[in-house]
């Protein structure tokens, strides 16, 4: 069987301290070279990401997060095939909305999973991660590298 | 006359498609009459203070943290500010092309995005349809060739900013004094594949958003419109100039304000208002005050102000553009839209021009010259002319940042927009979630976008509450 082609979208802004944490990952994880993984980093989701999504067999979305649990949590992520309740609420998209739209648009059903890494401090324009943010980034990169290499994502979702 | 006790506040928060916090607050009277509508949006002014301290030469790249959807634009905007301070007033041709390109890309795919998906649902589906379907994967399943279109517009504009900025997140193609690559020939090839494909979407955009409001034109024409100045960069010759050029100002009968002015001194023709219920400024041209002075950007301003567009098939649609007001200003709020597909099809007609230009691929990449303190750099951003103007002390740190984006320059036109829209469809009628919408849709057509929120997961609830006059919450709804 082929190797799945793997990509891990890293979103956020490094300007807003932990909220880099998407793009810290997806740059730690460039530096892995990791074969069959691409990598990309943006401030947030937008709808182009369904193309490059649906060139893959599989997607993990990196995002900060503002609660949950430590140092991160993976979970499977299923498109939203009938839109926000309320509509899209930035220029940006949700993971969801980014699915529905790589399997509405080009027909891709990719496996998913949405690696939200545990933030701290969001509101001040400021580089740099805080301490425990940066701890749980590595963490999270780690548990990456690992399920990558064993190939078994389903097996890995935390909660 | 009706007590604080009788008046309600409507609070739509934050207000959907628009980047970071946005808020709208419509307070009512007893008789459900509108009293006051407003748009607040929160700013982050700590940005400027964010660059102060910082070499000089670090701020084009720092600066794309303000926004992540118009990084691009900062990032030029700087960097035309920073060539100033290097004492650099004429960049060399191959920077100047290498930074167009870049700039054309970034209008492309923010125009794109901003009519596909954005602005795209309230025309296909109706400014009341059902919210679960009036959004972009409502579009993705009913005209899905439309969304392919966008996203694949989208796709091509941000491709041509890696190829010519890098990383998205860390573009660093504009320095000080010029670029720091030019663009191969097998780049180069790669984009002019797809070009002929990308031009035939772009007439079709046009056309949907042309046809839209001339078939829609009663409706339109009265919904949050009003008259206005309006301001944008102009070139020498009076041409439409995304990328540089003076600044024009004209009224609403297309009389002009000034004309010609040199960018450098901004200060001495435009003033920014604090108003105590905004984070965000109001500015306005100084000679008319605050009461009159106050203008409209983007890309009706600018198809408003520019005598001619110099590519042949945005200039024929800036003639029928013009002709419907019979050469006058267009002062409909909707009418944006269509404005914006005008320059979506130049910006296509641009990129094509200067791929084809052998200079994109010169080797003079950089210009130097004598320090200098003080730079202003001001480019015609997606949503409208961009400021940015800096200070630097003899170590090559930042003492002074002065910013005025493209939304603040709207503030004024955006909030009487609401308050029309608010005032013609909400008052004395029982308030929907389609007729906030509809205040929605106004807004939306000047395209703001303040993406300094923290998006993190989690975040970004809508939430509309309806409060009395003493802040009281009564209802609260989450949309």
């Amino acid at each position: 069987m082929a190797e799945r082609r793997v990509l891990l979208i890293g979103y956020g802004n490094p300007g807003r301290r932990d909220d880099g944490l998407g793009p810290a990952l997806a740059a730690e994880m460039e530096a892995q070279n990791l074969p069959g993984l691409d990598v990309d980093s943006d401030y947030q989701l937008t709808v182009e990401d369904s193309h490059a999504v649906a060139e893959h067999d599989l997607v993990i979305f990196a995002d900060a997060a503002l609660e949950g649990r430590e140092p991160f949590y993976f979970r499977p992520l299923k498109p939203r095939m009938n839109g926000l309740a309320g509509g899209v609420s930035s220029h940006g998209v949700e993971a969801e909305e980014v699915l529905a739209l790589a399997g509405q648009l080009f027909e891709a059903r990719v496996e998913a999973y949405v690696l939200g890494i545990r933030g701290y401090e969001f509101n001040r324009f400021e580089e740099g991660l805080s301490e425990r943010a940066h701890a749980n980034m590595l963490a999270a990169r780690d548990f990456l590298v690992r399920t990558i290499r064993e190939g078994n994502f389903a097996a890995a979702v935390t909660d | 006359m009706a007590t604080a006790k009788e008046l309600k506040r409507v609070i739509i928060e934050p207000v959907t498609r628009v980047e970071g916090h946005g808020k709208v607050s419509i307070l009512l009277d007893e008789k459900n009459e509108v009293k006051q509508a407003r748009l607040h949006i929160v700013e982050f002014r700590g940005f400027e203070r964010f660059v102060q301290g910082r070499p000089f030469w670090e701020v084009p790249v720092l600066v794309q943290r303000l926004c992540g959807i118009c990084p691009v634009s900062h990032h030029l905007a700087a960097a035309k500010a920073m060539d100033r301070i290097v004492g650099v007033d004429t960049i060399s041709p191959t920077a100047e092309k290498i930074r167009r390109l870049m700039h054309y890309g970034q209008t492309l795919q923010s125009h794109a995005l901003h009519f596909f998906h954005l602005c795209s649902p309230d025309l296909l589906f109706g400014f009341d349809a059902d919210p679960m379907i009036r959004n972009v994967v409502g579009v993705a399943r009913k005209h899905p060739d439309l969304a392919v279109q966008g996203v694949m517009l989208r796709k091509y504009g941000q491709e041509l900013i890696r190829a010519t900025a890098g990383k998205k997140i860390h573009g660093t193609g504009a320095i000080p004094g010029g670029v720091n690559k030019n663009l191969s020939i097998e780049e180069r090839d790669e984009f002019l594949k797809d070009l002929d494909q990308m031009m035939e979407w772009a007439r079709g955009a046009l056309k949907i958003a042309k046809d839209y409001t001339v078939e829609n034109l009663e409706t339109l024409a009265p919904f949050g419109s009003f008259d206005s100045n309006h301001l944008s960069l102009i070139r020498e010759d009076g041409a439409m100039d995304l990328y540089h050029g003076n600044l024009r100002a004209i009224d609403s009968e297309g009389k002009k304000i000034f004309d010609q002015v040199d960018y450098s001194n901004y200060n001495d023709y435009i003033v920014e208002e604090v108003k105590p219920w905004s984070y965000m400024k109001f500015p306005f041209i100084k000679s008319l005050g605050p009461e009159e002075g106050w203008y409209r950007v983007g890309p009706l301003a600018r198809v408003n102000t520019a005598d001619f567009i110099d590519t042949p098939e945005a200039e024929a649609a800036r003639k029928e553009f013009a002709a419907l007001t019979d050469g006058k200003p267009n002062n409909i709020s909707m009418a944006y839209h269509w404005a914006r597909m005008i320059e979506l099809l130049h910006s296509v007609e641009k990129i094509a021009a200067l791929l084809n230009d052998p200079d994109l691929q010169g080797e003079d990449l950089v210009v130097t010259g004598e320090r200098r303190e003080e730079g202003v750099g001001l480019l015609e951003a997606p949503r409208g002319t961009l400021f940015h103007h800096y200070r630097v002390n003899e170590d090559d740190q930042v003492v002074m940042a002065n910013l005025i984006v493209s939304t603040t320059n709207n503030n004024t036109p955006m909030n009487r927009a609401v308050e029309k829209v608010a005032r013609d469809h909400l008052s004395g009628v029982e308030i929907t979630e389609g007729l906030l919408n509809h205040v929605e849709v106004a807004i939306r057509a000047y395209d703001p976008c303040l993406s300094c929120a923290t998006h993190a997961l989690g975040k970004m609830p809508l939430v509309v509450e309806l409060r009395d006059s003493r802040g009281e919450l009564i209802d609260r709804k989450s949309k």
